[in-house]
């Protein structure tokens, strides 16, 4: 394994680079936010089908009733999520991890 | 079920065994090296993996289980499939990509990355051969149970020859075919398992005019508990169960949505491909796939109460796991006669047959993997071990895990062990999360945290669990004649995680430990992906 033998000061260097504070900096602003927003959505969801019945039962139309459509929300936002993600990585991370993941590879040879 | 579905699923089912075995004695041949055997060569595909990871995790408790949940309980077998769902997102956020970027072939690279190897490699190998036997445990025990109901297999020793026979394969899959087979078994299943899911939900809606409120409705109706079918409530936290069963709700709704990114079985999919990239879309084609299954099992469920009725599914299942097949048997007798619902049925079961297989095999792989690469190889030899030495202890391991697995199936035949797949997400949450998260993200994190984190937060689910009322102290528990519970939750999640963080907190800032140099480096690799495992280029 080739990571063995670098020299590890070449990380440090590159930990301490502007662009790689940038790459961490759209990384956790991003998913920290996101992550704590999901959860909080979905708590909220079991919460109410914990504590209120009442509310979940309300008949929107036909048999449908809040609680379907509040899971069914979970659904869609988890598509929603996954999918703005792939975007926000393919545009903003993918690109800035590339260029450093080159020249790191180049100052390793 | 009848004679002839007996027959026709028992011969779908010997051709799924037939074509898997061919495919897994295909796959040892490709099998070259331990970067094969662990990662199948890192050579799949991000949708290849995808349908992998779908395989790998909808169980028969996820396809039967919570079909059955919502055609007797209604609504809250939803509940279930959407903390299955939701959890998906952290691996994808916070887990999949960084992994695949800094580790290798178990959990534990990561976390024994920039720490003392030889501790947080015991403790990592430990939890992964501990949540892995309880989940492993769980299907044996529900796969007895189900062939014997599907197949009509009614005695004890058929029960057990049934256990013999699954667990037999299981161990064929994993030790010839190693990630590969395994890979190709659970992919698969999990397009026949999205087939029939497909095919059935496609006629029950069809019934009603692909109108789902109508639905709702018959099966509300034929539920005989009217508008709170279709409510939460019926299953979870019932009115007289107070203000305990919302807590335990509560925490069960934790431990699902946090532990899925901690199963080891599931973390060692993201090796399996060449670049982080495809890691993301792995769990991009997975969210799809798991998603899109659990909105079936919602139509399947409530087909079966609309259909079939919740009595005569109690009747032939307490548990309800058989809601689905014979939704398959009443839709196709009431729409192609008798053949059709045979056939339907037989299709059904076979289905439900491969999904074990696909399951366990993965979960044998997870821990023999981890037992040969972890405990054995860095513990043991401390490093030293040859590449050739390494995959036979795993083969060898991947046997006894498989045999013993067997064997508690069988004792525990009977028993309630239901409880397990939560505690396995428990244990999965409150250990190996926290080490996750704190090695990738946490600057300061060191040995001390890593092995508490760990340690502190599988004692504190298996402790909570041994003195909940699942294991004594209640009719339904697994000694029901004892009493020495005192925690009054059946999920310990609630409790159990947030002391698995804080003991991986307070670890940490006990010890001086620190190596800014390596945390430097697994910051960059999981990052930008320098360094990363490469595919094998054979």
């Amino acid at each position: 394994m080739t990571t063995k033998h670098h020299d590890a000061s070449v990380y440090e260097q590159v930990q301490s680079s502007e662009q790689f504070q940038e790459l961490k900096r759209r990384f956790r602003a991003w998913t920290f936010p996101m992550t704590a927003a999901f959860l909080a959505w979905y708590l909220l969801y079991v919460i109410l089908s914990a504590w209120a019945r009442d509310f979940m039962g309300i008949t929107l139309f036909g048999n449908i009733n809040v609680a379907l459509i509040f899971g069914v929300l979970q659904f869609v936002s988890t598509f929603l999520i996954a999918w703005a993600y792939a975007r926000h990585a393919g545009k903003k991370l993918d690109p800035l991890a590339d260029q450093l993941r080159h020249e790191v590879e180049e100052k390793q040879q | 079920m009848n004679d002839s579905s007996h027959v026709l699923s028992t011969i779908l089912f010997l051709v799924f065994v037939v074509a898997t075995l061919g495919i897994t004695f295909w796959a040892s041949r490709q099998t070259k090296d331990a970067t094969d055997f662990y990662a199948g060569g890192r050579s799949f595909s991000g949708a290849q993996n995808g349908l992998a990871i779908g395989g790998d995790y909808m169980s028969a408790a996820s396809f039967l289980g919570i079909a059955g949940i919502i055609a007797l309980s209604g609504y809250d077998g939803f509940l279930y499939s959407i903390g299955f769902l939701v959890a998906w997102l952290v691996a994808l956020l916070l887990v999949a990509e960084l992994m695949r970027n800094s580790g290798k072939f178990t959990m534990a690279d990561v976390l024994a990355f920039r720490m003392s190897p030889r501790p947080v490699r015991t403790a990592a190998g430990v939890s992964t051969i501990t949540v892995s036997i309880f989940y492993l445990l769980a299907q044996m025990v529900g796969a007895g149970a189900l062939v014997g109901l599907l197949l009509g297999v009614t005695s004890d020793a058929g029960k057990a020859l049934t256990i013999v026979g699954v667990g037999a394969l299981m161990i064929v899959y994993v030790v010839v075919g190693g990630m590969k087979g395994t890979t190709w078994v659970q992919i698969v299943k999990a397009v026949l398992l999205m087939g029939g899911a497909t095919l059935i939900t496609l006629l029950v809606l069809g019934k009603f005019g692909f109108n789902l409120s109508a639905l709702l409705g018959e099966a509300a109706q034929k539920s005989g508990k009217g508008e709170a079918f279709l409510n939460a409530g019926g299953r979870y936290a019932t009115d007289a169960q107070g203000l305990a069963g919302k807590i335990d709700l509560i925490s069960l709704g934790l431990a699902l949505v946090l532990g899925t990114a901690g199963l080891p079985h599931i973390l060692i999919r993201f090796y399996t491909v060449p670049t982080a990239k495809d890691a993301r879309k792995s769990v991009l084609w997975g969210i799809g796939i798991i998603g899109t299954f659990y909105l079936l099992t919602l139509v399947l469920g409530f087909g079966a109460a609309a259909l079939v009725g919740s009595g005569a599914i109690a009747a032939q299942d307490k548990g309800g796991n058989t809601a689905a097949p014979q939704l398959a048997l009443a839709v196709g007798q009431q729409l192609f006669g008798d053949v059709g619902g045979t056939v339907l049925l037989a299709i059904i079961a076979a289905v439900a047959f491969a999904t074990i297989l696909a399951v366990v095999a993965g979960l044998t792989l997870a821990s023999s993997s981890s037992f040969a690469h972890d405990l054995y190889a860095h513990v043991f030899k401390r490093g030293t071990a040859t590449d050739r030495e390494e995959v036979l202890v795993a083969r060898i391991a991947a046997f006894v895990i498989g045999a013993v697995s067997i064997g508690l199936g069988i004792l525990a035949q009977g028993q309630n062990v239901a409880f397990l797949v939560a505690l396995a997400f428990a244990v999965a949450a409150s250990g190996n999360l926290p080490a996750i998260l704190y090695s990738l993200f946490w600057r300061r994190f060191n040995t001390a945290g890593a092995v508490s984190a760990i340690y502190g937060g599988l004692v504190s689910a298996l402790v909570l669990v041994i003195f909940s009322p699942v294991v004594s102290g209640s009719e339904t528990a697994l000694f029901p004649d004892a009493d020495f519970a005192w925690f009054p939750l059946s999920n310990p999640g609630i409790l159990s995680i947030p002391l698995g963080f804080f003991a991986g907190w307070l670890g940490t800032v006990l010890s001086k430990e620190h190596n800014a140099a390596k945390f430097a480096e697994i910051e960059v690799r999981s990052l930008t992906g320098v360094g990363a495992e490469k595919a094998s280029q054979h």
